[in-house]
């Protein structure tokens, strides 16, 4: 029986990372937050609270926002995973970015990789409702700006992008 | 979230063996065959565990993408869905919008959108939390639980399924595979009803309601409660009593009765004393919230629960 299912103590992962096909050798009790950060050196990612409330290290999963720090590294074999930086080329990436900028919306910035993962996704869904898009943000926390100047922001973004 | 700061919550400071078995079959052996072997579906509670070394397991079995765990379907009298079906699906899956709309007014309200992407029906099931949200709608939704394993399929009422904190009926070897939902031909009003310190926090109370009226007098009633017992609770004393009487009365008894059906308790999240107070007001509330529904739903939605 044991041979059969293959003792899994360490073992390499295949998935997408921002459109590159990416091999890895995780341990089972790696989170794809410790592998993006520690061994593909994806810093944009980041940490926060370890424990799925705060979403600074929202990731794109198959193209929905998780936390990456509760999902298990050896789960994403298979999966595309896309992070903040790639993001931050694309074009409704840059809306998002420069209306962030112009509005106030980052300060000390810790939070706003995962805000732009989250609002990205919420655009590129079709999400075009401003109650809609703070609706999806609950699950991302921002200690600085009080998040008036993030949906000022998400309202200039809405305004931006079709 | 206790003591968020206490440990470094980066890592996973243990080690254990992972697998994703190819079906539910080879998840069932594989759970046979490894002592202290545990379940992962979306981990949004599991790797929390993890973390905090509150379950310390030689091995996971990752069902998360089992197709056996993935559907959710209706035959016009069940409808059944899969155990790995995540909340987001359920957010957005048509059949839970038209036939069960408390269920999908309450897993929209879990979490946020990156925690409902990966958490699971049978994972907030499973997880036994008193303050598990989707278990009270399922519990007036008198929902049947499929249990799996190598000996055999098994079927559970959802109100014998929890014996208390953290605690089930599953055995060794039994992995949850559906939630069948009878479906009524009757329509139902509905309300949940969830006091906490925040949406997003766990709740201090939730109340799920589903309500028949004829002329204002109550002709069906189902109550169920979270985070006032050890388990999840199903109010029957308090639904048997009420049953018959106009909405006024019935609002009013339910939010005496009440209190004799729970029995809280004081924790980091509020107190025994709050919670039954809390638990007589939420009961009434909800109790006309859904009648308030029933008046609106008219004739619709025949072949909702
Ligand atoms: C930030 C945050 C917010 C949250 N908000 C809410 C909320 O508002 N309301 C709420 O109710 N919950 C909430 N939760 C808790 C959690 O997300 C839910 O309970 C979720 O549904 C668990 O599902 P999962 O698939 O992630 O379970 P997992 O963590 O994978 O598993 C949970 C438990 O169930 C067992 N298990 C899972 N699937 C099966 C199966 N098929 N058969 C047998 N055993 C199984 C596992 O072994 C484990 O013990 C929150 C969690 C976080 C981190
Ligand atoms: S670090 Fe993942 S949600 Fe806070
Ligand atoms: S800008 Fe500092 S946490 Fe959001």
């Amino acid at each position: 029986m044991r041979d059969f299912f293959k003792w899994v103590t360490k073992m390499k992962i295949k998935f997408k990372l921002n459109g590159v096909v990416t091999e890895v050798e995780v341990e089972p009790h790696e989170t794809l937050l410790n592998v993006l950060r520690d061994k593909l050196k994806v810093k944009s990612v980041k940490y926060g609270c370890g424990v799925g409330e705060c979403g600074s290290c929202t990731v794109l999963l198959n193209g929905k926002p998780v936390t990456s720090c509760l999902v298990l590294a050896a789960k994403v074999d298979g999966y595309e995973v896309v992070t903040p930086d790639y993001i931050a080329q694309t074009h409704v990436g840059k809306i998002i970015i420069d209306a962030m900028l112009e509005e106030g919306a980052i300060q000390c910035g810790y939070c706003t990789p995962g805000f732009l993962t989250t609002i990205y996704a919420a655009i590129t869904k079709g999400i075009r409702n401003i109650e809609d898009v703070k609706r999806a943000l609950i699950g991302n926390i921002c200690r600085c700006t009080g998040y008036i100047n993030v949906l000022k922001a998400v309202k200039k973004i809405l305004s931006e992008t079709k | 979230m206790l003591a968020i700061n206490s440990v470094n919550t980066y890592r996973i400071p243990q080690k254990f063996e992972y697998y994703k078995p190819r079906d539910l079959r080879e998840a069932l052996e594989l759970l046979n065959s490894i002592e202290d072997a545990k379940i992962v579906a979306g981990g949004t509670d599991l790797v929390v565990d993890l973390k905090y070394r509150r379950v310390v397991p030689k091995a996971l079995i990752d069902v998360s993408e089992l197709s056996e765990l993935r559907f959710i379907r209706t035959d016009g009298n069940y409808i059944e869905i899969g155990s790995a079906v995540t909340m987001q699906e359920l957010v957005e899956s048509e059949i839970v919008k038209k036939s069960l709309p408390l269920l999908a007014e309450v897993v929209e309200s879990i979490g946020s959108w990156q925690i409902r992407n990966l958490a699971t029906i049978g994972g907030n099931i499973c997880n036994a939390s008193p303050a598990a949200d989707s278990v009270p709608p399922l519990l007036t939704y008198d929902a049947e639980l499929e249990l799996a394993s190598l000996n055999g399929p098994r079927t559970v009422s959802i109100e014998k399924f929890f014996t208390g904190p953290k605690k089930t009926v599953l055995e060794r070897g039994e992995i949850l595979r559906s939630i069948k939902i009878p479906l009524s031909q009757q329509k139902f009003g509905w309300s949940y009803v969830k006091i906490g310190r925040t949406s997003f926090d766990l709740a201090k109370v939730s109340v799920a309601v589903l309500l028949r009226a004829e002329d204002g007098i109550v002709s069906e009633v189902r109550i169920a409660l979270g985070s006032v017992a050890p388990t999840p609770v199903r109010a029957r004393t308090t639904e048997k009593s009420i049953t018959g009487m106009s909405l006024e009365r019935a609002a009013v008894r339910a939010s005496e009765l009440i209190v004799s059906e729970i029995a809280p308790i004081d924790d980091v999240r509020s107190t025994a004393w709050y919670r039954s107070r809390v638990a007589k007001i939420l009961v009434r509330d909800a109790i006309w919230k859904a009648y308030e529904r029933f008046l609106q739903v008219g004739d619709k939605n025949e072949d909702q629960v």
